[in-house]
């Protein structure tokens, strides 16, 4: 069977993926899971799927958003908000599928929204601007009181008196307090699915007529302008998958802690730097770098914890190190010929 | 491209600059140095090898490291003291911490680190959200847990968790049952900051309970995070309204602000606080004489001269350099609570963690313990504290106590 080379390199994404999953299952079957671990699963799914995103953004349309925390962050409060007011409405199964499609929904509609002004500008400017827009999400949020009682919904942006709630009344989202009591709906079964199902997406947008369209306005605006190519439509589609796709980790998110807040920690700039680290170390533009590199940076402080303090210390340096041994032209070369003596001289060919 | 090639990489530089200041800038580095393997350093195995396994959890690096390493280390002192007074029910006692950096996530992975560890009882988590999130694991793992600090009302929300300090709420309550009991006043002024879950909930409840109380409120005015540094609009109000007490349900930073700016206008009520107002003497530039005759509600001073809050003191003090706040205090009491509980039901540590959760969960209710925080507390089955409120003037620099 003939099967061109980019098909075959999506499947070993796909292929990692599952493997990765049926490893963790088995171990997990089998007793040789450690609840530490266990607990760090559905967080690794989360930060892979919006590094994902965050690739589509950065490195196949070519524009630095630092503010894809703000996607994930109107994803996860969105469905939070529905999944407590429906916790005891619906059973969980359909509930948390109808959470996933809110959520994505509203994060690709604030995606979209947010692309008509930023997308006209570039570079630094749009970087800075989707800087902007995460804090403006997150400062927003913060503000929000919602609650419901036997009348229906209550809504202030002052503070939780000013929504005189009966006192049956239930508060949905707090202020600065945010949501707590979201039901747990998240495994690893699904993260693993909506990863997958994300880059399947993602894979074969990049593969298709609409991804060549995206992949050359990247590379030379105004020639992709002057061969007839819809600027600022394939923009658009782009961005707004790309906060799709962040919404449905925000859905994960939300549903895999009970405490939901909008503060810098989880959803401010250091977070959106944090899943950009995750993208350049794994390769701008490399979606299955992306999933690596996600995995591995957020497992590595957790496994640092016997070194306490230290462990901060130790991450900043594998992070150079890290950078360092991908991206330095010295050691790409020395990479080359190591390997080049491994067997793996065609390759090297076809790179060179 | 190259463009874009320099952005990205001024970005990323910026990004590993800040991890790695985020890294280095530990303002509690010198309360942990002697604490680097406390598991190995409370290891002692009694006569037949089992020992009870508690674990704390708080955030010992970021901003809030503060209350973490207070908590852990109180915690780590009283294990320390119970292990060398001969252990509970006869079995000694292994201690274990661990950080999450004030975020809810690494909560829940340092709940799970310590569950590998081996822990039957938690202490923790430090803060509410946190103390949340993790309830939810602790729920379905059945395993007890006694956070010392986490005083947002859900905290306590399942049968398994109990609070040493008191809730947000009854903060508010209480202060208006002190106010009323004591005849401090006929007329009370409020200011609050409306931004803050701690302050509008305590203002809040406050309100409710001083409805049918034998003083009334006369103003009531809010301030937010974002315009607070004048203060004189609603300390204008309160005077005008002929308040003779003002009721400051907020943190000391600008509690001082307030009793500045009230001097200049001379205005000179009776000034109430609560637990936040706790550190008001340590402010930067303050002139502490405007602090006189200021009255908090808090559960701690570590002025007090009863014997145990004075040997408590100097422990911590000798062995961390610092003087105990009143999260140290929580978390001290919170261990010599789970001793009592324990010692109550002569549960054995080769019980299963669920069987020792059940135990505890029943002696909770059944126990009445003396600590720092208070002389007599007693707990509901919702896992709230009954304890009668501390209330200290501030006279000549320092906590008085007010009775």
């Amino acid at each position: 069977m003939h099967m061109d080379k980019k098909t075959k390199d999506n499947l070993i994404t796909y292929g990692i993926v599952i493997a990765a999953f049926l490893v963790v299952e088995v171990l997990a079957m089998t007793g040789k899971l450690s609840s530490h671990m266990g607990g760090l699963l559905v967080p690794m799914t989360y930060y892979a799927i919006i590094a994902v995103a965050l690739n589509l953004c950065v490195g196949i349309l070519g524009e630095l958003s630092i503010g894809h925390c703000g996607f994930m962050c109107i994803g996860a409060f969105t469905s939070a908000t529905f999944s407590k007011v429906m916790a005891d409405k619906i059973p969980s199964g359909p509930r948390f599928f109808i959470a996933f499609i809110i959520g994505i929904a509203v994060a690709a509609l604030f995606g979209f929204l947010i692309g008509i002004p930023v997308l006209r500008l570039k570079g630094d400017y749009l970087a800075i601007v989707t800087l902007a827009f995460g804090e403006i999400i997150k400062n927003v949020i913060n503000a929000f009181y919602i609650g419901v009682d036997s009348k229906g919904f209550h809504f202030s942006m002052e503070n939780q008196m000013a929504l005189n709630l009966e006192s049956d009344g239930t508060m949905i989202i707090n202020g600065a307090m945010g949501i707590t009591g979201t039901p747990k709906d998240a495994n690893f079964m699904i993260g693993i699915g909506v990863l997958l199902i994300s880059l399947v997406i993602v894979l074969n947008l990049i593969n298709s007529r609409d991804g060549r369209a995206i992949m050359a306005i990247r590379d030379n605006h105004i020639a992709a302008e002057a061969s007839g190519i819809n600027v600022t439509r394939y923009k658009m589609l782009a961005f707004t998958i790309s906060a799709a796709i962040a919404g449905s980790a925000g859905v994960l998110y939300s549903h895999n802690i009970t405490t939901l807040t909008a503060s810098s920690q989880y959803f401010g700039y250091n977070a959106s730097i944090m899943i950009l680290v995750y993208v350049v170390l794994g390769g701008i533009g490399n979606i299955r770098g992306s999933v690596v590199a996600a995995c591995i940076l957020y497992l590595l402080p957790e496994l640092l914890r016997g070194l306490n303090k230290y462990r901060m210390l130790i991450y900043s340096i594998v992070l150079i190190v890290m950078m360092i041994v991908n991206w330095s032209p010295k050691v790409i070369e020395w990479r080359k010929r190591t390997f080049a003596n491994f067997g793996f001289k065609k390759k090297v060919k076809v790179v060179k | 491209m190259k463009k874009f090639n320099k952005v990205i990489s001024a970005f990323m530089t910026s990004a590993m600059v800040t991890a790695m200041l985020a890294g280095c800038t530990d303002p509690a580095s010198t309360a942990t140095t002697n604490s680097q393997e406390p598991a190995q350093a409370t290891e002692s195995s009694s006569d037949n090898g089992a020992t009870f396994k508690i674990g704390a959890i708080g955030p010992l690096t970021g901003g809030a490291a503060v209350y973490g390493n207070a908590v852990c280390n109180a915690a780590e002192l009283a294990v320390e003291e119970i292990n060398a007074a001969g252990g509970i029910n006869g079995y000694q006692v292994e201690y274990s911490k661990e950080d999450d950096e004030l975020n809810a996530e690494k909560s829940v992975n340092a709940y799970n680190t310590l569950k590998d560890w081996g822990m039957q009882i938690l202490v923790g988590s430090t803060t509410s959200a946190c103390s949340i999130a993790v309830s939810e694991n602790t729920k379905a793992d059945n395993m007890f847990q006694l956070t010392p600090s986490g005083s947002a009302e859900e905290c306590v929300k399942y049968d398994n968790v109990f609070r040493v300090c008191f809730s947000d709420p009854n903060q508010g309550i209480a202060s208006a049952q002190y106010i009323a009991d004591h005849n401090l006043a006929t007329k009370v002024g409020i200011i609050y900051d409306s931004s803050d879950v701690y302050s509008s909930g305590i203002c809040q409840k406050f309100t409710e309970e001083a409805k049918d109380k034998n003083f009334e409120i006369v103003s009531s005015e809010a301030f937010t995070a974002d315009n607070a540094t004048d203060f004189s609009v609603q300390l204008q109000k309160a005077k005008d309204a002929g308040a003779d007490l003002v009721f400051l349900p907020i943190y000391y930073q600008a509690a001082s602000l307030i009793l500045t700016q009230a001097n200049t206008m001379d205005y000179k009520p009776v000034f109430f606080g609560v637990d936040g107002m706790d550190g008001i003497l340590s402010v930067e530039n303050f002139d502490t004489k405007l602090a006189e005759g200021v009255m908090l509600l808090t559960p701690f001073a570590a002025d007090a001269k009863d014997d145990l809050t004075v040997n408590f003191v100097k422990n911590y003090q000798e062995k961390y350099g610092e003087v105990p706040n009143q999260f140290a205090a929580d978390a001290y009491d919170a261990v010599y609570i789970i001793k009592q509980a324990l010692e109550a039901k002569s549960v054995t540590p080769d019980m299963s963690t669920s069987d020792i959760c059940e135990a505890l969960k029943g002696a909770m209710t059944e126990i009445e313990a003396s600590g720092l925080t208070s002389a007599k507390m007693t707990w509901e089955a919702s896992g709230e504290p009954n304890k009668e409120p501390k209330a200290v003037v501030i006279k000549e620099g320092a906590y008085v106590s007010a009775e």
